[in-house]
Formats: C-alpha cells, structure tokens, sequence
C-alpha cells in the first residue's frame, strides 16, 4: 500500500506522470507547461524527467495546439494538450469541433485521434475574466468527443490515466478551486482496480431526494447533503464524472427511490448539462417524480466580475432553497 | 515516375544588382512550349530537370488525365449525380508537379481540390467522388496512400501536417535521402486564416520537415488577390523565419523542380519551405459558383494562353519526343478512364441509413447505441408498409 494523501492538483500530475512512464508516446503539450510546469503547476517536474521532446512548451497559440496535436496523433503519439484557462478554449474551437471530433467519423474508422484536452474550468477563484468559465456544454454537445470531469483527488489520478490510454478524443474538465483540496489515494493500487472512466457514481447514499452534480459542484451538493441532515433530509448524491457520454442509469434508479431531483452546475442554466438530464430524468421516471427536475446553476449572463461572483455560483443555500421547493410541490 | 530524375540544386553567391534582374518566377517551360535549361530563385538556387522521354511523357499523359477526369466529374455534377464539384481546371500542372516530386515515404495534406494529386499518389479517382456525390466523407485510408483526408474547413489541415511533421522530428526520420517530409496543400485565400499563419510559426520555432504548398489560382471564390494581401505571397515566409519561392504554376517542370528541392530540403533537416504556386483557376470555384459575376472573359483567354497541357505538348512535339498518335493515344485513354468513372460513380449505392451511426467513437458510445437502435426499431416499422 503506498497511500498518500494528495491535493488534487498533484494527483493529477502523478496520473500524467504514470502515464508518460507507461507509454512513450505520451507527449504533454501547452503553454508554459515545461520549465514553470503550467500556470497551475499540473505538469510540474515533467519536463525536467521526460525532457522537451516529450514536454512541450507551444507558441502561444490555442487552435496551434490541439492542431498539432491533431498531427502527432495521426503519426502515432498520445498528445495531452493543456489549454492554459476555460476562457481561452476558444481560438481553437474548430480544431476541436470540426477536427478532432470529427476526423474518426469521417474516415470511417481509419484515423483515431488519441487525444486528452486538459481544460482547468469554473470560478471561485477571485479570477479576472475569461478565467472562470464553463463551456463543457460547448463540448458535450459536439458528437465525436467524450467529456470527463473529476471531483476528488483519487478520481484525477486515475482518470487522468484513463483518459490518455482511451483512442476516443477527450474533453478532460479540471475544477480548478478544488487543486488544493486534499484526499487519500493508493497510487500502487492496479489499473483494474479503479472506478471505469464513463460512469456516474453515488457519492453519498440518501433516501430522500436526489442531487446530481459534477467538478467543482460535488463538494457543495455533499455540504448541502450535510447541512440537510438537520432538517432531518437525507439526499443522495450523485457525482456524474462522465458527461459526454452521460451515465444516468444511477440516477434514474436514484429517483425512482427519491421521487425529487436537483441538478446543480455552475455552466449557465438554458440548454446546459441540467437541461439535458431533466429531460431524461422525466422521460424514463414519471411515474416515480413527487416535483419536476429542479436546476442551480449560473446564471444566463457572461461570469461576472469576481466579487459578485459568489452570488453567481451555486452554493449550499441555494441548494438547499431548491430541494426545500421540491419539497413544497 | 521520374525516379530517375533529379531537380539538381546548386548554390551560387548573388549580387544584389543580380537578384534585381532575376525573374520573381521560377519557370522552366515557357508558355508557348520552349524549354529553359535552369532557373533561379531569389536565394540564388538553381533548378532544373533532367526527365528521360518517358517521364517528360507520363506528365503530359497525367494532366490530360486529370483534366478529364475533372471534366467528367464537373458533367455529372450538371447531370445531378454529384451534388456539387470542385474543379482543379487550370491547375493540373502545379498539381501533377508537386504530386510527381513527392517520395513514397512523404505525407500529403490536401484540402478539397486536390485531385489531381490524390491521382498521384496513386488513390483509385472514384474514391473522391463519393464525397461529393454524398455517400460518404471520402473513402480511402489517408495512412496507405499517405495522403490525408480533403479538408472543407480552410486552412485547417496545415497544422494537421505541421504536428505531423514535428512527429517525424521526434521519430528522428529526418536526414538523408530515406528522411520523411510533409506537403501541405491550400490556396491563396486560405493564407489569411489565422490557423496558416500559426502553422508557419509552428513549423519555423520547430524546424518542422514542411513544404506549404499555396496554389495561387487568383480567386477566394470571388474574392482576388488583393482582397488577401499587398505583397506577394511567397514573400510571406521571409517574416516567419524560412525560405518562399514563387513558382510557375502552370509549368509541371518547374514546379516539379522546386518542390522535389524543397521536400528535400526538409528530409535532410533544413526546415520548412513556402511555395507559391502561381496559377489560374479557370472553371468557377465550385459548380455552385458564377465567375462571370466577378471577372472578365479577357481574363481567363490571357491565362488560356498559358494552359499547362497546351505548352507541355508543344514542348513534346517540337522536341520530337512524340508522334500524332501519341496524342490521340493520350486522348482515347483520357476519355476511357472518364468512361470507367462515369460508370462506377452510376452505380455508387447509397449507404444503409443506420451505417450513420457508425464510427463516432473509436470505442463506441452508449447513447449513440442507444439512438441507433431506437431508429433501427422506427425504420423497420415501416416495412412491408404501403409506403
């Protein structure tokens, strides 16, 4: 057993690690990622080991990046491609969008593009604009790639991992305020033994009511969980992981139990991820929901400025609010 | 085809009053069909071939296929079978040069009227077809032929071909003859799009092994040149850090000349070359597309004038390198590959509807199946239905 208890931002960097120890086609590449090991230190240390061949700092071009990589990948390597920021996904929008998802597709199966986006996502932060963002919905949306998001230091190790050793285009959503939050992982355990990359998990058992959250939202929905003890509450949470493609198979039974679902994102509400899941969570349990599908989430308005930006992000009580309205249908 | 051929290269020390006085272009046909034993670029690089009668030939016999094969397509696309057309017509000669002067071991990335060099390198000429008929994105494996997917997004592809050439760096297949190279294809429209720009970038910090193949057919749709820049395209590399020549694009030898150099270049490490390819598209942009509303008839005789087949067979004739049969030979040949496609692309099937579904994912997707297998159910609830 070597359990070492890891913020998630270093298990992350263990997962990229161990990842480029398994295959040498493993290639990091980004902004700053080399000698500063990445804005937020996630590739720190690796190009010192791997060297800059396989640790490469870009030209400060985005749509250069995932392009590239596009390239690489078509000659055999297994770019992970760091966008430094949510907000500076988009000059390479194309490349990901009309490329990368679609390339696999479009040669009928002849060309795989094994390629990792690593995207740091969400606010809290205190951060100027363009540094909070949550565009998975962008992503979900673009049939042809796969979008994951962890929630727990355990889950960066080995999703990281996952996701660099699977041929599909991936979409690799790094909460951002939670790189300093702490927990246990066994980094000796084997590859067999971890949770599969695209399934949703109950994070804490309850009889009452379902929440379903994801990144950075996992934390608040299990404080809200806690907090709702006292009201003699007992919510279930479900931590999604996969969102492209959705598993809502513990969900649905989750609800089919509770009878009331809440989902919870920071992504603005109108056609996001909450969205999609209530009209799936109604389609295959109406006969078990007590209340509709209730949403807390961002608002319908570009992140705010960072000191309101408390107000903006769901938090425990606004959960709460929601779960006391499913109640009270 | 040509491998006994050399585009022989050599340095020569050069005055500034010399460069004044050198052609900007390199050619080495003229347009009415005489021969120019060696020309220069601005860097002071001497180029010329030294094709047997064979290869002189096999060129002309290439671009007369080409054209009429494009002919044939741009046929069906006005008879309904295609549901649109990009003609190469104009451009067979920087197409079948640069097609010709790639080793087997270099990679293409193409954009979307690449197809005279998709014939080059060997790729069965129905197989584009299908992409604008609309029974497929284009059927051959780009890794077999080593020539990539057609690319609609413009400029995209050309950081696809840089990363693939930073990946040959990395597999140290640069250096010497057996070294790897990449060309990448697109137009003089697609040089204001930012991802060019960044592949130049990428390819000078990375010394990629690249060749930027720009074919200047004069028009972005209706756009001319001068809607994209103030300064000769080829003169664009000089600010990136790496060589750019301008060549005539509509004399297979020099473009032959100056791209079998360039890749070699590359192959041996010397890093990424601009080839301004300079041409003329003389059909409409797509079969959507009315050239008449945006340039003058005068125009496209001026450039007739300089059609890259026409000089090609004066050259041959005048040479003695064939007799009259060999041009209708040539012709018979064309017309009965047109033939052969013509008939094939009739009886291109349509796909199975639910074959959409496949392919997203390499590994598959649980909602894909799951929609799959709901439309499968509503499709055959139709069946042995009056409809």
């Amino acid at each position: 057993m070597a359990t070492e208890n890891l913020t998630l931002g270093k298990a992350l960097t263990m997962g990229l690690r161990k990842a480029m120890e398994d295959d040498p086609k493993v290639l990091i590449m980004g902004e700053d990622v080399g000698k500063l090991g990445g804005v937020f230190r996630i590739t720190d240390g690796l190009q010192k080991d791997f060297g800059e061949e396989r640790v490469i700092d870009t030209p400060l071009a985005e749509s250069g990046i995932v392009g590239t990589a596009i390239g690489l990948a078509i000659r055999g390597y297994r770019p992970v491609c760091e966008i430094q920021f949510d907000g500076f996904v988009y000059p390479a929008y194309d490349q990901i969008v009309a490329q990368v998802a679609k390339m696999h597709y479009r040669s009928q199966g002849k060309v795989r593009l094994p390629i990792v986006i690593r995207i740091p996502y969400g606010g809290g932060i205190g951060a100027v604009e363009h540094h909070s963002e949550s565009p998975e919905p962008y992503f979900i949306h673009t049939a042809g790639l796969k979008v994951v998001t962890c929630a727990s230091p355990l889950d960066a190790y080995w999703m990281t991992q996952q996701a660099i050793a699977s041929d599909d285009p991936i979409i690799f959503l790094e909460p951002k305020r939670r790189y300093w939050e702490k927990g246990d992982v066994d980094t000796s355990a084997p590859a067999s033994s971890a949770y599969p990359l695209h399934a949703s998990r109950v994070a804490r058992p309850g009889t009452d009511a379902t929440l379903v959250a994801y990144g950075p939202m996992v934390k608040v929905a299990l404080d809200a969980a806690t907090a709702a003890e006292e009201d003699g509450r007992d919510l279930e949470v479900i931590d999604l992981r996969t969102l492209s493609p959705l598993d809502l198979t513990p969900v649905y039974e989750s609800v089919r139990r509770t009878g009331r679902c809440v989902v919870v994102h920071e992504a603005p509400q109108t056609l996001g991820t909450g969205a999609e899941i209530a009209s799936r969570v109604t389609e295959e349990c109406f006969y078990s929901l007590e209340s509709p599908v209730l949403r807390v989430t961002g608002f319908d308005i570009p992140y705010p400025a960072a000191r309101v930006e408390e107000e903006y992000l769901p938090d425990l009580d606004r959960v709460l609010d929601a779960v006391d309205r499913s109640f009270g249908w | 085809m040509a491998k006994g051929a050399t585009a022989s290269r050599t340095r020569s020390t050069r005055s500034r009053a010399a460069a004044s006085s050198e052609p900007e272009m390199v050619q080495l046909l003229t347009p009415d069909g005489k021969r120019i034993d060696s020309a220069r670029d601005s860097y002071g690089t001497e180029y010329t071939v030294d094709f047997t009668d064979d290869e002189y030939r096999g060129l002309y016999r290439d671009m007369v296929v080409v054209r009429r094969l494009d002919a044939e397509a741009e046929a069906l696309q006005r008879q309904g079978e295609l549901g649109i057309w990009a003609s190469l017509k104009g451009q067979e000669a920087a197409q079948v040069g640069s097609g010709r002067a790639l080793r087997p071991q270099d990679m293409a990335f193409p954009t979307y009227r690449e197809h005279g060099v998709l014939y080059c390198r060997g790729i069965d000429p129905i197989m584009p077809l299908g992409l604008f008929r609309g029974v497929d994105q284009g059927g051959w494996d780009p890794n077999e032929f080593k020539f990539q997917m057609y690319t609609i997004v413009i400029g995209a592809q050309t950081l696809h071909a840089t990363g693939y050439a930073m990946g040959i760096n990395k597999d140290g297949k640069v250096g010497g003859d057996d070294g790897e190279a990449v060309i990448a294809y697109f137009g003089d429209g697609a040089t204001s799009q930012g991802d060019v720009n960044e592949s130049f970038v990428w390819s000078s910090v990375y010394n990629a092994p690249i060749v930027f193949f720009c074919q200047n057919n004069q028009y972005a749709i209706s756009e001319p040149i001068e809607r994209q820049t103030r300064v000769p395209l080829y003169q664009r590399a000089n600010g990136f850090g790496f060589r750019g020549i301008r060549v005539d694009g509509n004399d297979v030898l020099a473009s032959y000349a100056v791209t079998r150099a360039a890749l070699d270049q590359a192959r041996s490490g010397e890093g990424p070359t601009l080839i301004e390819a300079y041409t003329y598209r003389m059909g409409a942009h797509t079969t959507s597309d009315d050239p008449t509303r945006y340039r003058l008839a005068n125009e496209l005789e001026e450039w007739q004038a300089k059609d890259p087949i026409t000089r090609l067979g004066t050259y041959l004739r005048e040479q003695k390198l064939v007799d009259e049969d060999f041009f209708t030979t040539v012709d018979e040949e064309a017309k009965a590959a047109a033939q052969h496609l013509r008939e094939r692309v009739l009886t291109l099937p349509d796909p199975d509807p639910v074959s959409m579904f496949d392919h997203v994912y390499p590994h598959g997707s649980p909602e894909v199946d799951a929609q799959r297998e709901k439309f499968t159910a509503y499709a055959a609830s139709f069946e042995g239905s009056a409809h």
